[in-house]
């Protein structure tokens, strides 16, 4: 692992993993090990580490048990894209199939859920397993990779050579640049009245911001972005639009069934963007930038699609692009955006009395970082309210679990982002809900001292259910409403900072307490029971179908 | 919507657990795999398999992208029965006396092209290769007629009518990226 550049694991030892980390114990000059407190945590905080480094995230956990836990860490990372690889132990190669203690079927249960799942039962294939798994994950589309050791496998001693993996003949990561689609996509282009991009992560993993933007600005279009796709193109740039899908802003799902030509960059047509595909961008040419073959069609049928690495194909047809002027069609954006603003934004982030919102604790803390933090989310309202109102200034500053969402994501996930990114100040919104459900990584950051800023938006729901509930539901709140422990003392028996808010005048000071050095610190805020983030399309429904609450 | 026989043919690396790789991406769909027939190809340490499915061109398609896309995976493509040869092998076991009792067994043998592979005092194990209603077709007139003690048949093996190895030209290409 130190030859593949790791100086930092997320990890929690047991029986089958005993021998690695005794050998750790005499490198941790070379490789700073975190103790998290369960090994879900361990997983989100490599995810948290990988997607703000860029680097591959690493855990170490020992067999059944362990492994089991750390299967949604692994999911989450499969479904977003992120290079982790997961190092779990293994009984003994001679007692494998026995149901001996701790002992469970760990590559037959990751296989569906990482790129690649390896069993190693001889030391001498540690090596070699190794590079591969780094190459894999990190490689191509990047994702998680499982290696299961068994414990004999630890224990033996065998002649150690360390060759980097650069190569797997049944592997092609980056698919070729083809000059003959990127032609055709650029005709469409050339030929757009409407041209319209949606920008995913994609972009961000290829490290393609830079050429998105001249791509972009050459031709005059404009863009939207996934979730994941967020803070791939500053909030104040020209022809960023905004975010898209269920929760994001009116504009930008409108204007995907009146462009004439759509652009998708890495980016996958999950629903949560296109709603209803029958009704999805019926009227548009659809040009498809992926790395990722099977992504194309997959859910959106392509006429012009571009195989390959965003940092590729996005230069090859900008260099066939004519630069062209789309100042009426990007005017016509104005009109929705408008509309939002008045019947959503003033009232969720400029509220003048009333209880406190959810959107106004976010954009407070946003404006409070100067917009350069890194936002970690949990998973439901706040974090939709993070994605939407938290304004971003450079790449990778919003960290969340988009493809799995899971809930209990945010407290590790965090403190990975932290450990990845630590000149950067990190904030995290949770939930009640959320927050509780990984609670317990409160003591890795008061061991690590792992300056994490977390605010929780209470609303004593599990919010984004009981919105739904709400909605469509009959207002039959079945089990989401919560009592709450007092969660600043939870933080102070751990030793955390924190305050608590009930009130709009006391927020700012709050706010400011809590930025005021690097160290880790709690922010509750009591915000109104029954906020609802609008807009929304209702699941299943049109990108037109968009609701914006009374 | 119309559904189509569609054979799928996979090469991969000869690893522990492809098997159950390739197999999840049909289960996790609610897809049935109909035959599935795997044995080492013609190159040395590559193995073959050879699914059929019966499904649509939309269907198939993704599936196909979902196992190529697999690391351990070589290449994976997918075909229509005209693109190919295929065969089945069936083997079946009848009892003695009531095949004999039949008279002459000439005509039967002659009409179906079956081969005798095993003959005692108790049972005759006949084998016949062709398509699967070929197969079917002798199983039918069999049941009728003696009845079939035992009976067994192969998935499907296929070769495309096109000259080209798609395989070798998937490793020659792949050549230019090896460091």
């Amino acid at each position: 692992m130190i030859h593949e550049g790791v100086d930092t694991i997320f990890g929690y030892p047991g029986g089958a993993i005993m021998p690695t980390f005794d050998a750790l114990y005499d490198y941790d000059d070379k490789i700073n090990h975190i103790l998290t407190r369960h090994e879900q945590g361990a997983t989100h905080a490599a995810q948290g580490y990988a997607r703000v480094s860029g680097k591959v995230g690493v855990c170490l956990v020992t067999s059944g048990p362990a492994a089991t836990n750390a299967v949604t860490g692994i999911s989450d990372a499969m479904l977003d894209s992120t290079p982790l690889v997961v190092i779990t132990g293994q009984v003994g190669a001679a007692l494998l199939g026995t149901d001996a203690f701790q002992e469970i079927d760990v590559v037959g249960i990751t296989q569906p859920i990482t790129k690649w799942a390896y069993q190693i039962r001889r030391a001498e294939d540690i090596a070699w397993a190794v590079a591969r798994a780094f190459y894999i994950a990190r490689s191509g589309r990047p994702g998680p990779v499982v290696l299961d050791i068994a414990k004999n496998a630890q224990f033996q001693e065998f002649e150690f050579e360390y060759k980097p993996c650069t190569f797997i003949r049944s592997y092609i990561p980056i698919p070729e640049v083809d000059a003959s689609q990127i032609e055709e996509a650029a005709k469409l282009i050339n030929s757009a009245k409407k041209p319209y991009a949606l920008v995913g992560q994609g972009v961000v993993l290829a490290n393609a911001e830079a050429e998105l933007k001249e791509f972009l600005e050459k031709a005059d279009i404009p863009a939207a972005w996934t979730l994941l796709g967020a803070s791939a193109m500053p909030t104040d740039f020209p022809l960023n639009k905004g975010f898209l899908g269920m929760h994001g802003n009116v504009s930008p799902n409108m204007k995907t069934n009146e462009c004439d030509v759509l652009i998708a960059i890495g980016m996958r047509f999950d629903d949560r963007v296109t709603g209803d595909l029958n009704s999805y961008a019926k009227q548009a040419k659809i040009i498809h930038l992926d790395i990722d073959a099977s992504e194309i069609n997959k859910n959106v049928k392509v006429d012009a699609p571009v195989l390959g690495s965003a940092k590729n194909t996005i230069p090859a047809l900008t260099a066939k692009l004519q630069p062209a002027k789309h100042a009426e069609w990007i005017e016509s954006f104005k009109e929705y955006d408008i509309q939002e603003f008045e019947k959503v934004i003033q009232r969720e982030v400029h509220p003048e009395s009333g209880e406190l919102t959810m959107g106004e604790v976010v954009r407070k803390v946003s404006e409070a970082t100067h917009n350069n933090a890194i936002v970690v989310t949990d998973v439901g309202q706040n974090q939709m309210m993070a994605a939407r109102y938290s304004n971003f200034s450079q790449t990778r500053s919003l960290v969340t679990s988009g493809g799995l969402g899971t809930m209990g994501f945010g407290i590790p996930a965090a403190m990975g982002a932290k450990m990845g990114a630590p000149d950067r100040t990190v904030c995290m919104f949770s939930g009640d809900g959320g927050f509780q459900m990984t609670i317990q990584e409160l003591g890795t950051i008061m061991q690590e001292q792992i300056g994490v800023k977390m605010i929780i938006l209470n609303n004593h729901f599990l919010g984004m259910v009981r919105q739904w509930q709400e909605m469509f539901f009959d207002e039959r709140y079945s089990f989401t409403e919560m009592q709450n422990p007092d969660f600043i003392a939870i933080a102070k028996a751990y030793r955390i900072d924190g305050t608590e808010v009930h009130k709009r005048e006391e927020l700012d000071a709050a706010i400011a307490d809590m930025l005021k050095d690097d160290k880790p610190y709690l922010l509750v805020v009591n915000v109104e029971k029954k906020g609802m983030v609008y807009p929304m399309i209702p699941s299943g429904g049109s990108v037109t179908n968009i609701l914006l609450g009374e | 919507m119309e559904k189509t026989l569609y054979t799928i043919t996979v090469f991969s690396e000869n690893t522990v657990g492809l098997l159950g790789q390739i197999t999840i991406i049909f289960t996790r769909r609610a897809l049935n795999i109909e035959t599935l027939s795997v044995s080492p190809s013609a190159l040395n340490g590559i193995h073959k398999f050879t699914i059929t499915l019966f499904s649509t061109q939309d269907v198939v398609e993704k599936v196909v992208k979902q196992i190529d896309k697999r690391v351990d995976i070589l290449k994976a493509y997918y075909n229509t029965d005209d693109d190919l040869v295929f065969q089945e092998i069936a083997l079946y076991k009848v009892a003695t006396d009531k095949l004999l009792s039949l008279g002459s067994i000439e005509s039967l043998i002659r009409k179906h092209d079956i081969h005798i592979l095993e003959m005692n005092e108790d049972c005759v194990v006949f084998e016949k290769t062709g398509h699967y209603t070929e197969t079917q077709q002798l199983f039918d007139e069999l049941s009728q007629t003696v009845g079939v003690l035992q009976f067994i048949r192969s998935g499907r093996v296929a070769i495309t009518k096109s000259k080209v190895e798609r395989l070798s030209d998937m490793l020659e290409s792949m050549k230019k990226f090896e460091v």
